[in-house]
Protein backbone atom coordinates (compact mmCIF):
# COMPACT_ATOMS: atom_id res chain seq x y z
CA UNK A 1 0.00 0.00 0.00
CA UNK A 2 3.05 2.26 0.22
CA UNK A 3 2.39 3.33 -3.38
CA UNK A 4 -0.61 5.31 -2.23
CA UNK A 5 1.30 7.13 0.50
CA UNK A 6 2.80 9.27 -2.28
CA UNK A 7 0.40 12.22 -2.81
CA UNK A 8 1.27 12.37 -6.53
CA UNK A 9 0.01 8.81 -6.98
CA UNK A 10 -3.16 9.51 -5.00
CA UNK A 11 -3.67 12.46 -7.31
CA UNK A 12 -3.44 10.19 -10.37
CA UNK A 13 -6.00 7.87 -8.78
CA UNK A 14 -8.43 10.66 -7.89
CA UNK A 15 -8.12 12.33 -11.31
CA UNK A 16 -8.83 9.01 -13.00
CA UNK A 17 -12.02 8.38 -11.08
CA UNK A 18 -13.17 11.99 -11.46
CA UNK A 19 -12.98 11.59 -15.25
CA UNK A 20 -14.99 8.36 -15.02
CA UNK A 21 -17.59 10.10 -12.85
CA UNK A 22 -17.92 13.06 -15.22
CA UNK A 23 -18.07 10.85 -18.31
CA UNK A 24 -20.71 8.64 -16.71
CA UNK A 25 -22.90 11.54 -15.58
CA UNK A 26 -22.78 13.46 -18.87
CA UNK A 27 -23.17 10.39 -21.07
CA UNK A 28 -26.03 8.93 -19.03
CA UNK A 29 -28.01 12.15 -19.48
CA UNK A 30 -27.23 12.13 -23.20
CA UNK A 31 -28.03 8.44 -23.59
CA UNK A 32 -31.27 8.68 -21.60
CA UNK A 33 -32.62 11.59 -23.65
CA UNK A 34 -31.50 10.15 -26.97
CA UNK A 35 -32.61 6.61 -26.06
CA UNK A 36 -36.09 7.72 -24.97
CA UNK A 37 -36.50 9.68 -28.21
CA UNK A 38 -35.37 6.64 -30.22
CA UNK A 39 -37.78 4.38 -28.34
CA UNK A 40 -40.66 6.80 -29.04
CA UNK A 41 -39.62 6.82 -32.72
CA UNK A 42 -39.54 3.03 -32.86
CA UNK A 43 -43.15 2.70 -31.66
CA UNK A 44 -44.53 5.72 -33.53
CA UNK A 45 -47.11 5.56 -36.36
CA UNK A 46 -44.70 7.16 -38.86
CA UNK A 47 -42.73 4.54 -40.81
CA UNK A 48 -39.71 6.77 -41.50
CA UNK A 49 -39.22 7.36 -37.77
CA UNK A 50 -39.52 3.62 -37.07
CA UNK A 51 -36.93 2.78 -39.71
CA UNK A 52 -34.58 5.49 -38.45
CA UNK A 53 -34.82 4.21 -34.86
CA UNK A 54 -34.29 0.59 -35.89
CA UNK A 55 -31.31 1.47 -38.08
CA UNK A 56 -29.68 3.45 -35.26
CA UNK A 57 -30.13 0.60 -32.79
CA UNK A 58 -28.89 -2.13 -35.12
CA UNK A 59 -25.89 -0.09 -36.21
CA UNK A 60 -24.58 1.05 -32.85
CA UNK A 61 -25.54 -2.04 -30.86
CA UNK A 62 -23.41 -4.22 -33.13
CA UNK A 63 -20.38 -1.91 -33.41
CA UNK A 64 -17.65 -2.09 -30.75
CA UNK A 65 -17.59 0.96 -28.49
CA UNK A 66 -13.83 1.03 -28.95
CA UNK A 67 -14.34 1.58 -32.68
CA UNK A 68 -16.95 4.30 -32.05
CA UNK A 69 -14.67 6.18 -29.66
CA UNK A 70 -11.77 5.66 -32.06
CA UNK A 71 -13.91 7.11 -34.86
CA UNK A 72 -14.96 10.09 -32.71
CA UNK A 73 -11.29 10.95 -32.25
CA UNK A 74 -9.63 10.06 -35.55
CA UNK A 75 -12.65 10.58 -37.79
CA UNK A 76 -14.79 13.28 -36.24
CA UNK A 77 -11.94 15.30 -34.71
CA UNK A 78 -8.71 14.65 -36.63
CA UNK A 79 -10.10 14.19 -40.13
CA UNK A 80 -13.38 16.07 -40.25
CA UNK A 81 -12.20 18.86 -37.97
CA UNK A 82 -15.02 18.70 -35.40
CA UNK A 83 -13.71 20.37 -32.26
CA UNK A 84 -15.50 20.50 -28.91
CA UNK A 85 -12.88 22.52 -27.10
CA UNK A 86 -9.48 24.06 -27.76
CA UNK A 87 -7.82 22.26 -24.86
CA UNK A 88 -6.78 18.64 -25.26
CA UNK A 89 -8.44 17.07 -22.22
CA UNK A 90 -11.88 18.74 -22.46
CA UNK A 91 -11.90 18.01 -26.20
CA UNK A 92 -11.20 14.30 -25.62
CA UNK A 93 -13.75 14.31 -22.82
CA UNK A 94 -16.56 15.67 -25.02
CA UNK A 95 -15.61 13.36 -27.90
CA UNK A 96 -15.84 10.52 -25.38
CA UNK A 97 -19.23 11.73 -24.14
CA UNK A 98 -20.51 11.80 -27.74
CA UNK A 99 -19.28 8.25 -28.41
CA UNK A 100 -20.63 6.86 -25.14
CA UNK A 101 -24.04 8.59 -25.56
CA UNK A 102 -24.52 7.48 -29.14
CA UNK A 103 -23.63 3.88 -28.24
CA UNK A 104 -25.53 3.63 -24.94
CA UNK A 105 -28.65 5.29 -26.42
CA UNK A 106 -29.17 2.15 -28.53
CA UNK A 107 -29.30 0.04 -25.36
CA UNK A 108 -31.48 2.54 -23.49
CA UNK A 109 -33.89 2.46 -26.44
CA UNK A 110 -34.08 -1.35 -26.34
CA UNK A 111 -34.51 -1.35 -22.55
CA UNK A 112 -37.41 1.12 -22.78
CA UNK A 113 -38.96 -0.87 -25.60
CA UNK A 114 -38.78 -4.04 -23.51
CA UNK A 115 -40.39 -2.02 -20.71
CA UNK A 116 -43.21 -0.90 -23.01
CA UNK A 117 -43.57 -4.59 -23.81
CA UNK A 118 -44.51 -5.35 -20.18
CA UNK A 119 -47.52 -3.01 -20.33
CA UNK A 120 -50.67 -5.03 -21.03
CA UNK A 121 -52.38 -4.23 -24.32
CA UNK A 122 -55.60 -3.41 -22.46
CA UNK A 123 -54.00 -0.27 -21.05
CA UNK A 124 -53.30 1.20 -24.47
CA UNK A 125 -56.66 0.01 -25.80
CA UNK A 126 -58.47 1.68 -22.90
CA UNK A 127 -56.55 4.90 -23.59
CA UNK A 128 -57.55 4.81 -27.24
CA UNK A 129 -61.12 3.97 -26.31
CA UNK A 130 -61.46 7.24 -24.37
CA UNK A 131 -60.09 9.09 -27.39
CA UNK A 132 -56.46 9.66 -26.49
CA UNK A 133 -54.01 10.42 -29.27
CA UNK A 134 -50.76 8.48 -29.78
CA UNK A 135 -48.78 11.11 -27.90
CA UNK A 136 -51.22 11.10 -24.98
CA UNK A 137 -51.35 7.30 -24.87
CA UNK A 138 -47.57 7.10 -24.86
CA UNK A 139 -46.75 9.88 -22.40
CA UNK A 140 -49.67 9.53 -19.96
CA UNK A 141 -50.46 5.80 -19.97
CA UNK A 142 -47.73 3.61 -21.41
CA UNK A 143 -44.41 5.30 -20.56
CA UNK A 144 -45.16 5.91 -16.86
CA UNK A 145 -45.89 2.19 -16.42
CA UNK A 146 -42.99 1.17 -18.63
CA UNK A 147 -40.67 3.48 -16.69
CA UNK A 148 -41.28 1.49 -13.53
CA UNK A 149 -40.58 -1.82 -15.26
CA UNK A 150 -37.46 -0.44 -16.83
CA UNK A 151 -35.59 0.59 -13.68
CA UNK A 152 -33.66 -2.68 -13.42
CA UNK A 153 -32.45 -2.92 -17.06
CA UNK A 154 -31.70 0.82 -17.17
CA UNK A 155 -29.72 0.39 -13.97
CA UNK A 156 -27.58 -2.33 -15.54
CA UNK A 157 -27.17 -0.16 -18.64
CA UNK A 158 -25.86 2.75 -16.59
CA UNK A 159 -23.55 0.49 -14.57
CA UNK A 160 -22.18 -0.85 -17.87
CA UNK A 161 -21.81 2.77 -19.00
CA UNK A 162 -19.66 3.58 -15.96
CA UNK A 163 -17.40 0.62 -16.82
CA UNK A 164 -17.39 1.48 -20.53
CA UNK A 165 -16.26 5.02 -19.69
CA UNK A 166 -12.76 3.56 -19.23
CA UNK A 167 -12.68 2.98 -23.00
CA UNK A 168 -12.37 6.75 -23.50
CA UNK A 169 -8.86 6.19 -22.14
CA UNK A 170 -7.98 4.76 -25.54
CA UNK A 171 -8.01 8.29 -27.01
CA UNK A 172 -5.68 9.55 -24.31
CA UNK A 173 -7.84 10.76 -21.43
CA UNK A 174 -6.04 10.03 -18.14
CA UNK A 175 -8.95 8.03 -16.71
CA UNK A 176 -8.65 5.01 -14.40
CA UNK A 177 -7.26 2.40 -16.79
CA UNK A 178 -4.51 4.71 -18.05
CA UNK A 179 -3.86 5.87 -14.50
CA UNK A 180 -3.51 2.25 -13.38
CA UNK A 181 -1.25 1.40 -16.32
CA UNK A 182 1.07 4.32 -15.51
CA UNK A 183 1.21 3.44 -11.83
CA UNK A 184 1.94 -0.21 -12.64
CA UNK A 185 4.75 0.71 -15.02
CA UNK A 186 6.27 3.06 -12.44
CA UNK A 187 5.86 0.73 -9.45
CA UNK A 188 6.53 -2.82 -10.66
CA UNK A 189 6.86 -4.13 -7.12
CA UNK A 190 3.34 -3.11 -6.07
CA UNK A 191 1.32 -4.41 -9.03
CA UNK A 192 -1.24 -6.34 -7.03
CA UNK A 193 -2.10 -3.59 -4.50
CA UNK A 194 -2.49 -1.10 -7.37
CA UNK A 195 -4.87 -3.36 -9.27
CA UNK A 196 -6.84 -4.23 -6.13
CA UNK A 197 -7.30 -0.55 -5.23
CA UNK A 198 -8.52 0.42 -8.72
CA UNK A 199 -10.66 -2.66 -9.30
CA UNK A 200 -11.82 -2.58 -5.67
CA UNK A 201 -13.05 1.01 -6.03
CA UNK A 202 -15.18 0.00 -9.01
CA UNK A 203 -16.47 -3.06 -7.13
CA UNK A 204 -17.24 -1.11 -3.94
CA UNK A 205 -19.19 1.52 -5.88
CA UNK A 206 -20.86 -0.58 -8.58
CA UNK A 207 -21.92 -3.72 -6.67
CA UNK A 208 -24.04 -1.78 -4.11
CA UNK A 209 -25.35 0.41 -6.94
CA UNK A 210 -26.53 -2.74 -8.70
CA UNK A 211 -28.31 -3.99 -5.57
CA UNK A 212 -29.71 -0.47 -5.08
CA UNK A 213 -31.27 -0.51 -8.55
CA UNK A 214 -32.65 -4.00 -7.83
CA UNK A 215 -34.24 -2.76 -4.61
CA UNK A 216 -35.64 0.31 -6.36
CA UNK A 217 -37.00 -1.82 -9.20
CA UNK A 218 -38.82 -4.05 -6.71
CA UNK A 219 -40.24 -1.08 -4.86
CA UNK A 220 -41.46 0.64 -8.01
CA UNK A 221 -42.69 -2.48 -9.80
CA UNK A 222 -46.32 -2.35 -10.92
CA UNK A 223 -48.08 -5.17 -9.07
CA UNK A 224 -50.20 -7.06 -11.57
CA UNK B 1 -48.48 -3.49 -39.04
CA UNK B 2 -52.04 -2.55 -38.18
CA UNK B 3 -53.09 -5.81 -36.56
CA UNK B 4 -50.41 -6.11 -33.86
CA UNK B 5 -50.06 -2.41 -33.15
CA UNK B 6 -52.26 -1.27 -30.27
CA UNK B 7 -50.60 2.01 -29.35
CA UNK B 8 -52.52 4.07 -31.89
CA UNK B 9 -55.70 3.89 -33.94
CA UNK B 10 -55.66 2.97 -37.57
CA UNK B 11 -55.06 6.44 -39.03
CA UNK B 12 -58.03 8.18 -40.59
CA UNK B 13 -57.78 10.86 -43.32
CA UNK B 14 -56.43 13.50 -40.91
CA UNK B 15 -54.09 11.04 -39.24
CA UNK B 16 -52.73 9.92 -42.59
CA UNK B 17 -52.19 13.53 -43.60
CA UNK B 18 -50.38 14.25 -40.33
CA UNK B 19 -48.20 11.16 -40.74
CA UNK B 20 -47.38 12.21 -44.28
CA UNK B 21 -46.42 15.70 -43.13
CA UNK B 22 -44.24 14.24 -40.36
CA UNK B 23 -42.65 11.83 -42.82
CA UNK B 24 -41.79 14.67 -45.18
CA UNK B 25 -40.49 16.94 -42.41
CA UNK B 26 -38.36 14.23 -40.82
CA UNK B 27 -37.20 13.02 -44.21
CA UNK B 28 -36.11 16.54 -45.12
CA UNK B 29 -34.31 16.92 -41.81
CA UNK B 30 -32.56 13.60 -42.34
CA UNK B 31 -31.61 14.52 -45.91
CA UNK B 32 -30.32 17.84 -44.63
CA UNK B 33 -28.16 16.06 -42.08
CA UNK B 34 -26.86 13.60 -44.65
CA UNK B 35 -26.20 16.46 -47.05
CA UNK B 36 -24.31 18.32 -44.35
CA UNK B 37 -22.19 15.23 -43.65
CA UNK B 38 -21.62 14.82 -47.39
CA UNK B 39 -20.52 18.46 -47.69
CA UNK B 40 -18.28 18.11 -44.66
CA UNK B 41 -16.67 14.99 -46.16
CA UNK B 42 -16.35 16.82 -49.44
CA UNK B 43 -14.76 19.89 -47.85
CA UNK B 44 -12.15 17.67 -46.22
CA UNK B 45 -11.59 15.73 -49.45
CA UNK B 46 -12.89 12.48 -47.95
CA UNK B 47 -14.63 11.39 -51.15
CA UNK B 48 -11.34 11.40 -53.01
CA UNK B 49 -11.00 8.13 -54.93
CA UNK B 50 -7.50 7.49 -53.61
CA UNK B 51 -8.92 7.02 -50.11
CA UNK B 52 -11.57 4.49 -51.15
CA UNK B 53 -9.58 2.72 -53.83
CA UNK B 54 -7.51 0.56 -51.44
CA UNK B 55 -10.69 -1.40 -50.67
CA UNK B 56 -10.93 -2.48 -54.29
CA UNK B 57 -7.45 -4.01 -54.15
CA UNK B 58 -7.05 -7.64 -53.14
CA UNK B 59 -3.90 -6.96 -51.17
CA UNK B 60 -5.72 -4.62 -48.77
CA UNK B 61 -8.01 -7.48 -47.85
CA UNK B 62 -5.41 -10.23 -47.72
CA UNK B 63 -2.77 -8.14 -45.89
CA UNK B 64 -4.89 -6.20 -43.42
CA UNK B 65 -8.60 -6.85 -43.12
CA UNK B 66 -8.87 -10.63 -43.40
CA UNK B 67 -5.93 -11.44 -41.07
CA UNK B 68 -7.38 -8.89 -38.62
CA UNK B 69 -10.82 -10.47 -38.84
CA UNK B 70 -9.21 -13.91 -38.40
CA UNK B 71 -7.48 -12.82 -35.19
CA UNK B 72 -10.68 -11.21 -33.92
CA UNK B 73 -12.66 -14.40 -34.57
CA UNK B 74 -9.92 -16.61 -33.08
CA UNK B 75 -9.82 -14.65 -29.82
CA UNK B 76 -13.62 -14.48 -29.73
CA UNK B 77 -14.03 -18.22 -30.36
CA UNK B 78 -11.55 -19.30 -27.67
CA UNK B 79 -12.96 -16.78 -25.19
CA UNK B 80 -16.54 -17.92 -25.95
CA UNK B 81 -15.76 -21.55 -25.16
CA UNK B 82 -13.79 -20.67 -22.04
CA UNK B 83 -16.37 -18.21 -20.73
CA UNK B 84 -19.22 -20.70 -21.24
CA UNK B 85 -17.22 -23.25 -19.19
CA UNK B 86 -16.33 -20.59 -16.59
CA UNK B 87 -19.99 -19.52 -16.45
CA UNK B 88 -21.33 -23.04 -15.88
CA UNK B 89 -18.66 -23.88 -13.27
CA UNK B 90 -19.23 -20.73 -11.25
CA UNK B 91 -23.01 -20.85 -11.58
CA UNK B 92 -22.97 -24.39 -10.18
CA UNK B 93 -20.51 -23.25 -7.50
CA UNK B 94 -22.77 -20.40 -6.49
CA UNK B 95 -25.78 -22.73 -6.31
CA UNK B 96 -23.89 -25.23 -4.16
CA UNK B 97 -25.19 -26.24 -0.74
CA UNK B 98 -21.68 -25.93 0.75
CA UNK B 99 -20.92 -22.42 1.96
CA UNK B 100 -17.18 -22.86 1.29
CA UNK B 101 -18.00 -23.29 -2.40
CA UNK B 102 -20.90 -20.86 -2.61
CA UNK B 103 -19.30 -17.83 -0.97
CA UNK B 104 -16.00 -17.77 -2.93
CA UNK B 105 -17.83 -18.42 -6.22
CA UNK B 106 -20.21 -15.58 -5.49
CA UNK B 107 -17.34 -13.24 -4.60
CA UNK B 108 -15.43 -14.07 -7.80
CA UNK B 109 -18.49 -13.55 -9.99
CA UNK B 110 -19.53 -10.28 -8.33
CA UNK B 111 -15.97 -8.94 -8.45
CA UNK B 112 -15.28 -9.63 -12.12
CA UNK B 113 -18.71 -8.37 -13.14
CA UNK B 114 -17.97 -5.00 -11.53
CA UNK B 115 -14.45 -4.43 -12.90
CA UNK B 116 -14.12 -2.72 -16.30
CA UNK B 117 -12.72 -5.03 -18.96
CA UNK B 118 -10.00 -2.57 -19.95
CA UNK B 119 -8.71 -2.39 -16.37
CA UNK B 120 -8.60 -6.19 -16.27
CA UNK B 121 -6.83 -6.39 -19.62
CA UNK B 122 -4.21 -3.81 -18.59
CA UNK B 123 -3.58 -5.67 -15.33
CA UNK B 124 -3.15 -9.00 -17.10
CA UNK B 125 -0.95 -7.58 -19.86
CA UNK B 126 1.15 -5.02 -17.99
CA UNK B 127 0.84 -6.13 -14.36
CA UNK B 128 1.02 -9.94 -14.37
CA UNK B 129 4.46 -10.07 -16.05
CA UNK B 130 5.85 -8.24 -12.99
CA UNK B 131 4.44 -10.97 -10.76
CA UNK B 132 5.25 -14.03 -12.86
CA UNK B 133 8.51 -12.69 -14.32
CA UNK B 134 7.34 -13.93 -17.71
CA UNK B 135 6.07 -11.98 -20.68
CA UNK B 136 2.32 -12.25 -21.34
CA UNK B 137 1.19 -12.90 -24.90
CA UNK B 138 -1.37 -10.32 -26.02
CA UNK B 139 -3.66 -13.05 -27.39
CA UNK B 140 -3.96 -14.68 -23.97
CA UNK B 141 -4.30 -11.33 -22.21
CA UNK B 142 -7.33 -10.59 -24.41
CA UNK B 143 -8.78 -14.09 -24.02
CA UNK B 144 -8.30 -14.30 -20.23
CA UNK B 145 -9.79 -10.86 -19.63
CA UNK B 146 -12.77 -11.61 -21.89
CA UNK B 147 -13.27 -14.97 -20.17
CA UNK B 148 -13.23 -13.58 -16.63
CA UNK B 149 -15.67 -10.78 -17.44
CA UNK B 150 -18.10 -12.52 -19.79
CA UNK B 151 -17.83 -15.80 -17.86
CA UNK B 152 -19.00 -13.99 -14.72
CA UNK B 153 -21.94 -12.43 -16.55
CA UNK B 154 -22.84 -15.82 -18.05
CA UNK B 155 -22.58 -17.42 -14.59
CA UNK B 156 -25.32 -15.08 -13.39
CA UNK B 157 -27.41 -15.89 -16.47
CA UNK B 158 -27.05 -19.64 -15.89
CA UNK B 159 -27.84 -19.24 -12.20
CA UNK B 160 -31.00 -17.28 -12.98
CA UNK B 161 -31.90 -19.93 -15.56
CA UNK B 162 -31.41 -22.82 -13.13
CA UNK B 163 -33.50 -21.09 -10.50
CA UNK B 164 -36.27 -20.54 -13.03
CA UNK B 165 -36.60 -24.27 -13.78
CA UNK B 166 -39.75 -25.53 -12.00
CA UNK B 167 -38.98 -27.29 -8.73
CA UNK B 168 -40.78 -30.44 -9.84
CA UNK B 169 -38.03 -31.09 -12.37
CA UNK B 170 -35.27 -31.57 -9.80
CA UNK B 171 -37.67 -33.37 -7.42
CA UNK B 172 -38.53 -35.81 -10.18
CA UNK B 173 -34.81 -36.33 -10.75
CA UNK B 174 -34.18 -37.12 -7.08
CA UNK B 175 -37.25 -39.37 -7.05
CA UNK B 176 -35.79 -41.62 -9.72
CA UNK B 177 -32.55 -41.84 -7.73
CA UNK B 178 -30.27 -39.32 -9.48
CA UNK B 179 -27.44 -37.76 -7.49
CA UNK B 180 -27.12 -34.00 -6.98
CA UNK B 181 -24.49 -33.73 -9.71
CA UNK B 182 -26.64 -35.75 -12.11
CA UNK B 183 -29.71 -33.61 -11.44
CA UNK B 184 -27.60 -30.51 -12.12
CA UNK B 185 -25.87 -31.76 -15.25
CA UNK B 186 -28.63 -33.68 -16.98
CA UNK B 187 -31.79 -31.90 -15.82
CA UNK B 188 -31.21 -28.34 -14.64
CA UNK B 189 -28.33 -27.03 -16.81
CA UNK B 190 -29.79 -28.12 -20.20
CA UNK B 191 -33.14 -26.50 -19.42
CA UNK B 192 -31.47 -23.38 -18.03
CA UNK B 193 -29.25 -23.04 -21.10
CA UNK B 194 -32.25 -23.32 -23.38
CA UNK B 195 -34.31 -20.81 -21.41
CA UNK B 196 -31.44 -18.34 -21.21
CA UNK B 197 -30.32 -18.69 -24.84
CA UNK B 198 -31.28 -15.10 -25.83
CA UNK B 199 -29.32 -13.67 -22.89
CA UNK B 200 -26.34 -15.93 -23.60
CA UNK B 201 -26.28 -14.89 -27.24
CA UNK B 202 -26.43 -11.16 -26.51
CA UNK B 203 -23.53 -11.67 -24.12
CA UNK B 204 -21.59 -13.45 -26.88
CA UNK B 205 -22.21 -10.45 -29.15
CA UNK B 206 -20.77 -8.28 -26.36
CA UNK B 207 -17.76 -10.59 -26.29
CA UNK B 208 -17.14 -10.25 -30.03
CA UNK B 209 -17.33 -6.47 -29.75
CA UNK B 210 -15.01 -6.39 -26.77
CA UNK B 211 -12.23 -8.16 -28.67
CA UNK B 212 -11.73 -4.72 -30.25
CA UNK B 213 -10.17 -3.63 -26.95
CA UNK B 214 -7.28 -5.91 -27.86
CA UNK B 215 -5.95 -3.18 -30.12
CA UNK B 216 -4.89 -1.20 -27.06
CA UNK B 217 -2.48 -3.93 -26.06
CA UNK B 218 -1.50 -4.25 -29.74
CA UNK B 219 -3.19 -7.58 -30.41
CA UNK B 220 -3.44 -7.74 -34.21
CA UNK B 221 -7.22 -7.87 -34.49
CA UNK B 222 -9.56 -6.09 -36.92
CA UNK B 223 -9.32 -2.63 -35.35
CA UNK B 224 -5.52 -2.80 -35.13
CA UNK B 225 -4.79 -4.22 -38.59
CA UNK B 226 -7.84 -3.12 -40.56
CA UNK B 227 -8.13 0.43 -39.24
CA UNK B 228 -4.95 1.49 -37.45
CA UNK B 229 -2.30 -0.09 -39.69
CA UNK B 230 -4.31 0.23 -42.90
CA UNK B 231 -4.94 3.93 -42.39
CA UNK B 232 -1.30 4.48 -41.48
CA UNK B 233 -0.48 3.43 -45.05
CA UNK B 234 -3.32 5.04 -46.99
CA UNK B 235 -4.30 7.95 -44.68
CA UNK B 236 -7.95 6.88 -44.88
CA UNK B 237 -8.96 6.39 -41.25
CA UNK B 238 -12.60 7.42 -41.79
CA UNK B 239 -13.05 5.01 -44.68
CA UNK B 240 -11.26 2.16 -42.90
CA UNK B 241 -13.37 2.67 -39.77
CA UNK B 242 -16.57 2.56 -41.84
CA UNK B 243 -15.51 -0.70 -43.53
CA UNK B 244 -14.48 -2.24 -40.19
CA UNK B 245 -17.78 -1.20 -38.59
CA UNK B 246 -19.66 -2.85 -41.47
CA UNK B 247 -17.72 -6.08 -40.88
CA UNK B 248 -18.40 -6.06 -37.12
CA UNK B 249 -22.09 -5.39 -37.75
CA UNK B 250 -22.26 -8.27 -40.25
CA UNK B 251 -20.54 -10.70 -37.88
CA UNK B 252 -22.76 -9.77 -34.94
CA UNK B 253 -25.96 -9.72 -36.97
CA UNK B 254 -25.07 -13.19 -38.29
CA UNK B 255 -24.45 -14.42 -34.75
CA UNK B 256 -27.85 -13.08 -33.65
CA UNK B 257 -29.64 -14.62 -36.66
CA UNK B 258 -28.01 -18.03 -36.20
CA UNK B 259 -28.91 -17.96 -32.52
CA UNK B 260 -32.50 -17.09 -33.38
CA UNK B 261 -32.68 -20.12 -35.69
CA UNK B 262 -31.08 -22.29 -33.01
CA UNK B 263 -33.62 -21.11 -30.47
CA UNK B 264 -36.58 -21.89 -32.69
CA UNK B 265 -35.02 -25.24 -33.54
CA UNK B 266 -34.46 -26.24 -29.90
CA UNK B 267 -37.94 -25.07 -28.94
CA UNK B 268 -39.62 -27.26 -31.51
CA UNK B 269 -38.92 -30.54 -29.72
CA UNK B 270 -39.20 -29.28 -26.19
CA UNK B 271 -41.73 -27.58 -24.04
CA UNK B 272 -44.09 -25.14 -25.65
CA UNK B 273 -42.97 -21.57 -25.07
CA UNK B 274 -44.54 -20.05 -22.00
CA UNK B 275 -47.86 -18.46 -22.81
CA UNK B 276 -47.68 -14.74 -22.19
CA UNK B 277 -50.56 -12.31 -22.38
CA UNK B 278 -50.61 -9.97 -25.33
CA UNK B 279 -48.62 -6.83 -24.67
CA UNK B 280 -48.35 -3.44 -26.28
CA UNK B 281 -45.49 -4.28 -28.63
CA UNK B 282 -44.95 -7.29 -30.82
CA UNK B 283 -41.39 -8.45 -31.30
CA UNK B 284 -39.61 -6.23 -28.76
CA UNK B 285 -36.67 -7.65 -26.87
CA UNK B 286 -37.33 -9.76 -23.80
CA UNK B 287 -36.55 -8.00 -20.56
CA UNK B 288 -33.23 -9.65 -19.74
CA UNK B 289 -31.89 -9.48 -23.27
CA UNK B 290 -31.77 -5.72 -23.39
CA UNK B 291 -29.36 -5.43 -20.49
CA UNK B 292 -26.19 -6.78 -22.09
CA UNK B 293 -24.16 -3.70 -22.96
Amino acid sequence: MSVFSDPANVDVYVTGFLWILKLTLAASVGALVLGTLLAAMRVSPVPVLRVFGATWVNTFRNTPLTLIVFFCYFGLYSTLGFKASDDIDPNNYWLGVIGLSVYTAAFVCEAIRSGINTVPAGQAEAARAIGMSFRQTLTMIVLPQAGRAVVAPLGSTFIALAKNATIVGTIGLAETSNAMKDLINANGSAVLPIFLVFAGTFAVVLIPTGYGFGWLANRLAVKR
Amino acid sequence: MSTDQVLYDHPGPRGRMRNRILTVLFGLGLLGLLGWIYARFDAKGQWSASLWKPFAQGSTWTDYILPGLGHTLAAAAVAMVLSLVFGIVFAVGRLSEHWWLRVPSGAVVEFFRAVPLLLLMFFIFFGLPFLTQQPMSNFWAVVIALTLYNGSVLAEAFRAGVRAVPKGQSEAGYAIGLRKSQVMSSILIPQAARAMLPVIVSQLVVLVKDTALGYIISYNELLQLGVNNLSANFANVVQAAIVAAAIYITVNATLTTVAGRLERWTRRGGRAPRATGQSVLAGAAEMGQATAV
